[in-house]
C-alpha cells in the first residue's frame, strides 16, 4: 500500500463525510449508553430509596429490576442502530471511497 | 434416651465429615454422588470437541489460520463465539450466586458486566478488525518502534493471560471436584491437557467451534432452567419476587441497592475496570481478526450483546428464584441448617437450584456446561498467550519478522503447551489461596496498561513511542501495587487488618495514571523518531475507517 492511495482517500471528500458522520454516531450513542448507566449508578449511590419504589401499587418487584433491564435491552438495541448505519449507508459509502482510491 | 440424643449427634457427624470429605477430594459425594449424566454429558462434549479438534487440524495450514481461522468466521458465528468467551463459569456461577446473596446489588453489577459490550462496538471494533492482523500488540505497534511497544504489549498480554488461566484453573479444579467427584489436581491436569490439545491441533477454529457450542449449550440450559423455574411460580414474575422477600433475611431490603455498590468512587472504579478492562482482553480481542472485514465485526458484536445481555438477564431472574427455591431448603445447606453454609460454597445457587427444578439429569446437565465452560474460556486464553509469544516476541522481535510461517507456527505450539503446563503448575499451586485479587488483577492490569496505550495509539495522533512505554508501564505498576495493598492482597492473602490502598478495584486511579503519563511524555517527546510516528498517524488513520490495507492481510 502506498502513501499515494492514502492521501488520495484523505483529500476525497466523502472520506471527510464518513468519518464525521460515523464518528458523530458512535460518539452520541456510547454518551447515551454510559449516561444511561451512570445515572442508575448514581442512583444507586445516592438516591437508593428511588430505586426501592414499587413498580406498581402492592407490587412486590421494586422499580430497580426493570431500570437495570431497561438499561442492558437499550444498549443492546443502540448496537443494533449503530450496525443498521454503520453496515449500511456507511459501508455504501466507504465501498465507493475505496472504489475511488484507485488500487 | 441416650440414643434418642446420639442419633442427631452421629447424623451431624456424618454431614460433617461428608463435607470435609468434599473440601478434601471427594466432591460433594455426600450430597451428590457421581452424577451419570453429568459424566455422559461431559464425555459428549469431549468427545464431539476432540472430534472437531480433528476436523480443524486438517484445515489449519497456515499461521493465519492458527491465529484466526484465516479470517473465514462469519459475524455470526464470531457472536456466537465471543458470546461464548464472555459467559464464563464466573458469569454463570457468580453473577447469579451475587444476585441470590444480595438481591439487587447483583443486578447493578451486572449491568456493570453489561455496558463495555456497546462501547467495545462503537469505539473499537472496526478499527481493530481493520489495523490489526492476529495480536494486540500489532495495532499498539502499527506506527511506533516495532520491538520496544510490540515487546511491551505481549508482555502486558501475557501478564493478562497466566493471571485469567491460573483463575479459570482454580475455578475449574474446585467446580469438578465438587460437581464430578474427581480430585483436585486430576482436574487440573485434565483441564490442561484438553486445552493443549485444542490449541495446538485445531488452533483457532477448533477454539472458536468449542466456544460457540459451549454457548449454545449454555443458552440452552439457562432457558430451560428459566423455563422451569418460571413454570414452578405459575409464570408470575410477582410470585418469585414476593416469595424471595419472604425467604431472604434482609427481607424487602433486596429489593434495593444494599452495602455492596454503596461507595461510590469504589463503584466507578469497579465499572472502568470491567467496561475497559475487558474491551482489552487478549482473548477477546482476538476474536476480532477472525472475521473477513469490519462489517462482520460489527454484526459479531451486535449478535454477543444480544446473547450476552439476554443470558445476564436470565441468570438474573435465576438468582433471584434460587433464593426462595434454594435459601429455604434445608437440603442444600451443610448440615441442614438453614441459612447456613451452602453445600459446596457460595457460588453453588443455580447448581442447586437446576437440582431443586429438574432433578439429577439438570444438575448434570448444568454442570458438564460449566465444565465446558471452562474448557472453552482456557483455550482461548491459551491461544490468546500462544500468538503473544510466537507472533510477537518470536517472529516479529526476536527474528525480526524473518521466521518462517513453518518456525513460527511451531513456536505457537511448543508456546501453547508451555502455557498448559504453567496453568496446570500454578493452578495446583494457588489451589488453597483466595484468588480473588487474580480476577483484580487481571482486570486492573488489562485497564490500566493495555486499554490506553490500544486506545490512544487509535485514536491520538500525538502518541510515541516513549509515551506509549512510560504510560503502559506507569498502568501495570500502579495497578499491580493498587491490587497488592487492597483488601485482597494485604488483608487476605498477607494477613494485615486494614488495606492501605481502600478500594478493591484499581482503575479508576492506575487507569487514569497511565492516560496521564501516556500523554505528558509523548507531549515532551521531541525526537526524529516521535515526529515520524505522529506523521505516520494519518496513514494509518485512513487504514483504521475504511480498511484500505487491511483486507488484503486477511486474504492470505
Amino acid at each position: 500500500m502506498t502513501d499515494s492511495v492514502y492521501a488520495r482517500v484523505r483529500a476525497n471528500p466523502k472520506f471527510q463525510e464518513l468519518t464525521r458522520k460515523r464518528g458523530r454516531l458512535a460518539i452520541l450513542l456510547s454518551l447515551i449508553v454510559l449516561g444511561g448507566y451512570y445515572a442508575l449508578m448514581m442512583a444507586v449511590a445516592f438516591a437508593p430509596d428511588m430505586l426501592r419504589q414499587p413498580l406498581a401499587e402492592g407490587s412486590m418487584i421494586s422499580i430497580g429490576f426493570p431500570i437495570s433491564a431497561v438499561v442492558i435491552v437499550v444498549s443492546w438495541l443502540l448496537t443494533g442502530v449503530y450496525s443498521y448505519f454503520a453496515n449500511g449507508e456507511f459501508e455504501d459509502l466507504n465501498n465507493q471511497i475505496i472504489e475511488e482510491s484507485g488500487r | 434416651m441416650s440414643a434418642k440424643i446420639l442419633l442427631p449427634a452421629v447424623a451431624a457427624v456424618l454431614l460433617t465429615a461428608g463435607a470435609a470429605f468434599a473440601a478434601g477430594d471427594m466432591g460433594a459425594a455426600a450430597k451428590q454422588p457421581i452424577n451419570p449424566t453429568a459424566i455422559a454429558m461431559f464425555v459428549a462434549f469431549v468427545g464431539l470437541t476432540l472430534a472437531i479438534t480433528y476436523w480443524a487440524a486438517k484445515r489449519t495450514k497456515s499461521a493465519a489460520d492458527f491465529y484466526t481461522a484465516g479470517g473465514g468466521i462469519s459475524g455470526f458465528q464470531n457472536g456466537l463465539a465471543i458470546a461464548g468467551d464472555y459467559m464464563s463459569a464466573a458469569t454463570l456461577l457468580g453473577l447469579s450466586s451475587l444476585v441470590y446473596l444480595t438481591g439487587f446489588d447483583g443486578m447493578a453489577y451486572t449491568v456493570s458486566f453489561f455496558v463495555g459490550w456497546p462501547i467495545i462496538l462503537f469505539l473499537m471494533a472496526e478499527r481493530l478488525r481493520n489495523l490489526g492482523r492476529f495480536t494486540f500488540a500489532d495495532i499498539a505497534s502499527y506506527r511506533l518502534d516495532q520491538s520496544k511497544v510490540r515487546t511491551f504489549a505481549a508482555l502486558g498480554s501475557l501478564t493478562v493471560v497466566i493471571c485469567y488461566l491460573i483463575v479459570q484453573m482454580v475455578g475449574a479444579g474446585q467446580l469438578i471436584k465438587l460437581l464430578f467427584g474427581l480430585d483436585y489436581a486430576v482436574a487440573v491436569v485434565l483441564v490442561g491437557v484438553l486445552m493443549v490439545i485444542y490449541v495446538t491441533f485445531g488452533g483457532m477454529i477448533a477454539t472458536t467451534w468449542v466456544q460457540i457450542i459451549k454457548a449454545c449449550l449454555m443458552l440452552g440450559g439457562g432457558l430451560l432452567l428459566l423455563f422451569l423455574t418460571l413454570a414452578h411460580f405459575g409464570f408470575s414474575l410477582e410470585s418469585v419476587f414476593a416469595k424471595a422477600t419472604e425467604a431472604h433475611k434482609n427481607g424487602v431490603k433486596i429489593l434495593g441497592p444494599g452495602a455492596l455498590l454503596a461507595d461510590p468512587i469504589s463503584t466507578v472504579s469497579m465499572s472502568l475496570g470491567l467496561v475497559f478492562g475487558t474491551s482489552a482482553l487478549p482473548h477477546i480481542m482476538m476474536r476480532f481478526f477472525t472475521v473477513p472485514n469490519a462489517k462482520e465485526a460489527r454484526k459479531s458484536v451486535f449478535v454477543a450483546s444480544g446473547l450476552i445481555g439476554a443470558f445476564f438477564l436470565v441468570v438474573c431472574i435465576l438468582g433471584v428464584a434460587a433464593i426462595s427455591i434454594v435459601g429455604s431448603n434445608p437440603q442444600y445447606f451443610e448440615g441442614g441448617q438453614v441459612g447456613g453454609k451452602l453445600i459446596g460454597g457460595n457460588n453453588m445457587p443455580i447448581m442447586h437450584l437446576a437440582q431443586a427444578m429438574g432433578g439429577d439429569m439438570l444438575l448434570g446437565f448444568m454442570s458438564a456446561v460449566a465444565f465446558a465452560t471452562i474448557l472453552a474460556v482456557v483455550a482461548g486464553l491459551a491461544l490468546a498467550g500462544a500468538s503473544s509469544i510466537a507472533h510477537d516476541l518470536y517472529a516479529r522481535v526476536i527474528r525480526k519478522g524473518e521466521a518462517t510461517e513453518a518456525e513460527e507456527m511451531r513456536v505457537s505450539k511448543i508456546a501453547s503447551l508451555f502455557l498448559g503446563v504453567i496453568g496446570v503448575v500454578l493452578g495446583i499451586l494457588f489451589e488453597k489461596q483466595n484468588v480473588a485479587f487474580l480476577v483484580g488483577l487481571t482486570f486492573g492490569i488489562a485497564a490500566s496498561a493495555n486499554f490506553p496505550v490500544l486506545i490512544l495509539s487509535m485514536y491520538w495522533k500525538g502518541l510515541t513511542t516513549k509515551g506509549a512505554l512510560f504510560g503502559g508501564l506507569t498502568g501495570l505498576l500502579s495497578a499491580v501495587t493498587f491490587v497488592v495493598l487492597s483488601k485482597t492482597v494485604w488483608v487476605a492473602v498477607i494477613g494485615y487488618d486494614k488495606p492501605i490502598f481502600p478500594y478493591e478495584h484499581p482503575a479508576l486511579f492506575s487507569m487514569t495514571l497511565a492516560f496521564l503519563v501516556t500523554i505528558v511524555v509523548s507531549k515532551l517527546d521531541a525526537s526524529a523518531q516521535a515526529k515520524r510516528e505522529i506523521a505516520a498517524y494519518d496513514d494509518q488513520y485512513v487504514r483504521s475507517q475504511t480498511g484500505i490495507g487491511a483486507a488484503a492481510a486477511s486474504a492470505h
